[in-house]
This record gives structure tokens, C-alpha cells and sequence, in this order.
């Protein structure tokens, strides 16, 4: 790992103004993805701002039709959480799904989420379930939060405070796990609101993205069977030695038809 | 830049000046002297580096040694009685051999005693689920897994069974 210079700050304004001093910072949340990426030397900012110690930035609560989630709320947090459980309880299940145990107790949402890894799990949870990315300075819409392979539509020094995810009728998240890293090879979110379904799938392509056909099927007749003539393409779906694209595109219809099923 | 870190290791406060970009199973092992918790893969994979911070198990080689100042960290050092008498479930590990090369036992160990805090009467296939994080590379996860098992109830408080084999 190359030096840095370590900061904790203990506000969101004091995080922000740390953010606009030095010439390359970076972020804190957990670390799972960062500090391995610094020890094999693939990174080296000039700063780490460590996000753990604000308070502002921690907690779940049951707001306006949904929860919100503090952006430095850890996976294991939202998975135990009786709140989670109660009102989405896809969610909490998505994040007993991530990495292990010891990764659960580290790994933050706002981390997940701003690193935008094609497959990660939270991604799928925050397209599908209408999600609304909060920062220092505006909303997003979760909708245009994921804009490419590790890219986010966040600006320059604009930190993420919290996600509010809407409470849907009935949800479920499908995951076809790598056996080692237990990141999504291909994940599937079933969301149901109302009339509307939404099918937001990772893993597969370079970033989350809406099953159009299958959303319009089950739309019509939410039924696994009624996925039977709605594909995804394998055009522009990741290829890895984990898995080709035809079998990502594959995948993605039988995780979309356990997500529905479990939906009930 | 050298900052000093200070935590609570095994109940005893300590600080040290570290340089910022120092892990905390560096801390641990090469500045607090406590090499129990091993080095392995250094990836995140492996789990030989888990402690526990705070009260939850944690991957000490991708932690950095101050974003743990402040808390109260716990070492397999940390488990025995002060006269010696091992915890419940490192005992569980010695009568169901619950290793072979050792190395990874560390980590097993502190993983297993977390996951029976939080589920005190877990199945088999939440114990195997619970020692995700966790791997052996001598692949004795059987015996493993019936110690974690033997573990947990010895800590609630049954009597061990003796191991069948």
C-alpha cells in the first residue's frame, strides 16, 4: 500500500470540505473494496476520508412509503434489522447474500453503491425498488444513479448520505453467486408496485440495468411462465472466465423466474 | 505520516504511533506483539486475520489499524481465562480435532464464537453458511463444523460431548 494522509472527520460538511482540499482523496466506507485495492497498488490517492465516525450518515428508518437507509449502514445491519424485515424484506435478504459474515460487518451501502461494481448486489435492489440516492447537495433518481462499469452519476467531491428505498407490494432478489467472491455472476430484483413491475438485473452486463420484455410480461401476467417468451440479449453482456455471455443471458431468465417465484 | 492509534486489545488499553497506512492485523502482530492472528491470503478471501472489533468479527487485513481507534478489539489471545482454561469453543476445537495444520484455526475460531453470539443454536448448514469467510486449506471443514456445533452448546452452558471419533 502506498502512504497516505488518514482523516475522520465527524460531519458530512467537514467530510466535504476535506474533499475539496487535497489534490486526490478518496472516499472511506467499509474498505472491502478499497483497501484490498490499495494493498495490491491499484490506487493511490493522496488522502483516505474515513466516513465511519458520522453520525448523520448512519441508521435505517421507515420514512414516506419506504426506509431509508444511512449511506455508512453497514450489509450486516440491514440484514438483521427488524425494520428491514418488516417492511422490505427482500432487501434484508439481498444483504445477507453479500460476501461473508466478516464483509457483511464492514461493507457500507454508500460503498456499495459509489463503487458501481457490475456485480454487486445493492445495485439491483436500488433500480428496482425506485430508489432515491441522496447527497450533500441534491437527489438522484436510483433510475440514473448507475450510468456505466464503476460509474456513478456522482460529481467531483459529492458525497452520498442516505438511500430511500419505496416499499413495493411484493419484491424478491434471485442471485446466481461466483462460489468464491460471492459477488452476483447474475442477480435478479422482482419489484412489484401496483401495475407496475420492475426487473432490474446485475452482474450480467458492465452495469445494473431494467429487463424491459420481462417487466412487460410479467406486467401482463406476473407468472414465471409468462417469462417463457421474454429474453435478454447476450449482446454487450459480460464475458469471464466465471461464465460467457450466452450463459449470463441465460441466467438472467432463470433468476428472474426464482424471483418471481418467491415473490409468491 | 505517523498518527497514534489507541484501542482496548483483550481488555487492555493500548497506543501506539503507526504510520496511517498500517492494517490492523500489522498493528496487532508486529506492534502489540500478538501473532495468534495469522497473515494468509492477504486478499480478504481467507479469514486466518479475524478479530473481533466492537463485539462483531471483522477481517483485520483489510481494516486499517485507525479506523479501529477507539475500540475495544478482541484477539484469540484475548478468549482463554486469565488461569488458562480455554474458551468453549476452543476446547470443542481440541476434542473434535478440529484442525489439522492449525494455521487457519485462529480465524475459525473467532468467526465461530461470533456467529454462536449471535445464533446461539445454529443447524450445520448455518454453521458451514457462518464459516463462509473462513477457509481451511487442509479441507477439514468436517470436523470443523461438528466442533462449532459442540462449541455452541458448550456454550450455553451443556456439557461437551466427547468426540465419537
Amino acid at each position: 500500500m502506498y502512504a497516505f494522509t488518514y482523516h475522520r472527520p465527524k460531519s458530512v460538511a467537514d467530510a466535504v470540505s476535506l474533499l475539496g482540499q487535497f489534490e486526490d482523496p478518496k472516499l472511506l466506507g467499509g474498505g472491502q473494496t478499497l483497501l484490498p485495492t490499495l494493498k495490491q497498488r491499484l490506487a493511490r490517492p493522496s488522502d483516505l476520508i474515513d466516513l465511519g465516525q458520522i453520525p448523520e450518515l448512519q441508521g435505517i428508518r421507515e420514512e414516506a412509503g419506504g426506509l431509508t437507509v444511512g449511506a455508512f449502514t453497514r450489509h450486516a445491519e440491514v440484514a438483521h434489522s427488524d425494520v428491514v424485515k418488516r417492511v422490505i424484506p427482500a432487501l434484508a435478504s439481498l444483504a445477507e447474500g453479500i460476501g461473508d459474515r466478516q464483509v457483511r460487518n464492514m461493507g457500507t451501502l454508500g460503498g456499495s453503491i459509489c463503487n458501481a461494481d457490475p456485480s454487486a448486489d445493492y445495485p439491483a435492489a436500488v433500480v428496482a425498488l425506485k430508489a432515491t440516492v441522496r447527497t450533500d447537495r441534491r437527489e438522484i433518481a436510483g433510475d440514473d444513479f448507475f450510468t456505466g462499469m464503476f460509474e456513478t452519476a456522482l460529481e467531483p467531491g459529492e458525497i452520498v448520505t442516505a438511500v430511500h428505498f419505496q416499499k413495493p407490494d411484493k419484491a424478491a432478489y434471485a442471485k446466481f453467486r461466483n462460489p468464491a467472491s460471492r459477488y452476483a455472476i447474475v442477480g435478479v430484483f422482482v419489484a412489484v408496485f401496483g401495475s407496475e413491475v420492475r426487473v432490474a438485473v446485475t452482474g450480467a452486463g458492465p452495469s445494473v440495468f431494467r429487463a424491459d420484455d420481462m417487466e412487460t410480461a410479467l406486467s401482463q401476467d406476473f407468472r414465471a411462465d409468462a417469462l417463457n417468451g421474454a429474453s435478454v440479449s447476450a449482446a454487450g453482456l459480460n464475458a469471464d472466465i466465471h461464465a460467457s455471455a450466452d450463459y449470463r443471458a441465460h441466467l438472467v431468465r432463470v433468476m428472474a423466474r426464482r424471483a418471481v417465484e418467491a415473490c409468491g | 505520516m505517523p498518527c497514534t492509534v489507541s484501542m482496548t486489545v483483550n481488555g487492555k488499553a493500548v497506543s501506539r504511533e503507526v504510520e496511517e497506512r498500517t492494517l490492523l492485523v500489522t498493528f496487532l502482530r508486529d506492534q502489540i506483539g500478538l501473532t495468534g492472528t495469522h497473515v494468509s491470503c492477504d486478499t480478504s478471501q481467507c479469514g486466518a486475520c479475524v478479530v473481533h472489533v466492537d463485539g462483531r468479527s471483522v477481517k483485520s487485513c483489510t481494516m486499517l489499524a485507525a479506523q479501529a481507534d477507539g475500540a475495544a478489539v478482541t484477539t484469540i489471545e484475548g478468549l482463554a481465562a486469565a488461569d488458562g482454561t480455554l474458551h468453549p469453543m476452543q476446547a470443542a476445537f481440541r476434542e473434535h480435532h478440529g484442525l489439522q495444520c492449525g494455521f487457519c484455526t485462529p480465524g475459525m475460531v473467532m468467526s465461530a464464537v461470533d456467529l454462536v453470539t449471535a445464533n446461539p443454536s445454529p443447524s450445520e448448514h448455518e454453521v458451514r453458511e457462518g464459516l463462509e469467510g473462513n477457509i481451511c486449506r487442509c479441507t477439514g471443514y468436517h470436523n470443523i463444523v461438528k466442533a462449532v456445533m459442540a462449541g455452541a452448546e458448550a456454550m450455553q452452558g451443556g456439557t461437551m460431548k466427547a468426540a465419537a471419533e
